[in-house]
């Protein structure tokens, strides 16, 4: 165990020594793997923090009714007795169509175009909220009040959500493809790197092979340097994703101010910051140990 | 300890290097391979520390054939070996005391283990107090005194030397060949390679001679 120990523990401090030798390729690398890790990374949670934003909003989905112009107060009773009566309904509210052209007066500064209509053009609605806000559940009571006597329009208010969740799933597995593709780039870089240190090396391979070096000893360092390169590159992409939702925040908080919400990005979480080291790491680790599997045995001292 | 029986090698394209040898090298051994360039004395040498595989017979190094031997043990086979090599073979890039250390760290030695014998290794070769030194910076000679300290570090049973002094002044030369003496009185078989007369008159032991692939047992010199 203590052997076993001590020999990582060189492979490890040759590994730190072999990346500070040359810094500039280290850096060079570090930031090419950085830059290229943090695509996926930031559009991978860009988009989970929007479809959050989207759930949330559309997590208490409602069904608007619009009934014709000429419906009369019997009729508004009738809707409302069917809505009283229907199990999917958990509340609802009427708004008659007075108050919805006085809010609409009120909120969208529309005095004058408003004054300027000889009658009021909006219908009478009742805003419902159902009690199961699964989609089939929504639909059908969608379907069933567009039945209904004098009832003009049925609106799932939740549909430009589920429309808006629908793409950021598209953007997600697009974020995916990105993220294999990325990946493998980085093994690349790590499996010619190595490749290129095995020829620099091959000297020292092949004496360290004559004094009864295993294979595995030859390895240790070169996986090292491909798992710790990796973990420099999760760094840098962590550091590029920081620094880029800092700078659209401060955009995003204008942005947000003129919809009278407040939306912002938030920083990758020490958990998904933890994964990223760990999964870059391991890219590195990989692309070290296919060159190493592939190079090492072109180096026979028999 | 190590023994050849009936051993051909010929390499690829046909050129044979040995035909048919045979013999026994018995532990504490002084032997001196000597014959001309190209005779296959590297190619003996080779054989015994299973750098090289016979085409046909069989060498037998502490009773396991270097034939059956898998591949993940060949490394631990080969750390009965220490080995000098004309061209020393040493790692430009790491200094002295490194260079030295890298038999322990291959063998498991514990660091400070490992310091010790390194620079015990040293002090034998004469080259305490230029450890930090880089090789590129030491004289010929002090650069194989390094090979040697390098093949003794970690204890080996057997020190193969091919052609030692072949890059050396006389003088260098006398002081490699007197380490070799030195390592062999205290119990280890000593098998040094040459073509030079010079050199092989001012060692002591069994002398080998290969020509013509074949190898011819002879004298003592003392």
């Amino acid at each position: 165990m203590k052997t076993w120990l001590s020999q990582h523990l060189t492979a490890l401090r040759d590994t730190g020594r072999r990346l500070l030798i040359t810094p500039l390729a280290t850096l060079l690398n570090i930031a090419v793997m950085g830059v290229a890790l943090s695509l996926p990374v930031g559009l991978y949670l860009g988009l989970s923090q929007l479809q959050g934003l989207s759930r949330q909003v559309s997590s208490d989905p409602q069904v608007s009714l619009f009934l014709a112009l000429d419906a009369s107060p019997s009729d508004v009773r009738e809707v409302e007795q069917r809505l009283r009566q229907n199990s999917e309904v958990g509340t609802f509210r009427y708004v008659p169509r007075d108050r919805a052209l006085a809010d609409l007066e009120r909120n969208a500064h529309l005095t004058d175009v408003l004054q300027s209509l000889k009658t009021n053009p909006l219908p009478d609605a009742f805003v419902v909220t159902v009690r199961d806000n699964r989609p089939e559940g929504l639909e059908a009571l969608r379907d069933e009040a567009a039945r209904w006597p004098k009832v003009e329009h049925v609106q799932l208010d939740s549909d430009w959500a589920r429309k808006l969740d629908a793409a950021l799933r598209v953007g997600r597995s697009l974020a995916l493809v990105l993220g294999v593709l990325l990946s493998s780039a980085l093994v690349a870089i790590t499996f010619n790197t190595i490749r290129l240190q095995i020829l620099t090396r091959r000297e020292e391979i092949e004496v360290s092979k004559l004094i009864g070096a295993t294979n595995q000893f030859i390895r240790r360092p070169f996986l090292y340097f491909g798992a710790l390169q990796g973990l420099a590159g999760g760094l840098a992409a962590l550091l590029v994703v920081g620094a880029a939702t800092w700078l659209l925040n401060r955009d995003l908080g204008g942005l947000s101010e003129l919809y009278s919400a407040t939306f912002g990005l938030s920083p990758p979480s020490i958990e998904d910051s933890a994964l990223l080291l760990g999964f870059s790491s391991l890219l590195g680790w990989l692309g070290a140990w296919l060159s190493v599997s592939r190079h090492l045995w072109q180096i026979d001292v028999r | 300890m190590i023994t050849f029986t009936d051993v051909t090698k010929r390499y690829p394209g046909g050129y044979q290097a040995l035909k048919g040898v045979s013999l026994s090298l018995e532990p504490a051994e002084m032997v001196i391979v000597s014959g001309h360039s190209g005779a296959g004395k590297t190619t003996l040498l080779k054989l015994m520390a299973a750098i090289e595989i016979p085409s046909s017979g069989a060498v037998i190094v502490n009773g396991q054939n270097t034939r059956s031997v898998k591949a993940a043990a060949m490394p631990y086979l080969r750390r009965k070996f220490g080995l000098v090599f004309q061209d020393h073979k040493l790692l430009f890039d790491r200094n002295v005391f490194q260079n030295v250390l890298l038999p322990l760290q291959i063998t498991g030695f514990d660091i400070r283990s490992s310091a010790r014998r390194a620079r015990a290794a040293l002090d034998k070769v004469g080259l305490l107090g230029k450890e930090k030194a880089m090789p590129v910076t030491l004289s010929g000679g002090e650069q194989q005194r390094l090979c040697i300290a390098r093949a003794v570090v970690h204890r080996p049973s057997v020190l193969l030397a091919d052609e030692p002094t072949g890059n050396l002044d006389e003088a260098s030369a006398g002081e490699i060949l007197e380490l070799f003496h030195i390592f062999n009185q205290v119990g280890v078989t000593v098998v040094v390679a040459t073509h030079d007369r010079a050199v092989h008159a001012r060692l002591r032991g069994r002398t080998l001679t290969v020509a013509g692939g074949k190898v011819i047992e002879g004298p003592v010199t003392t």
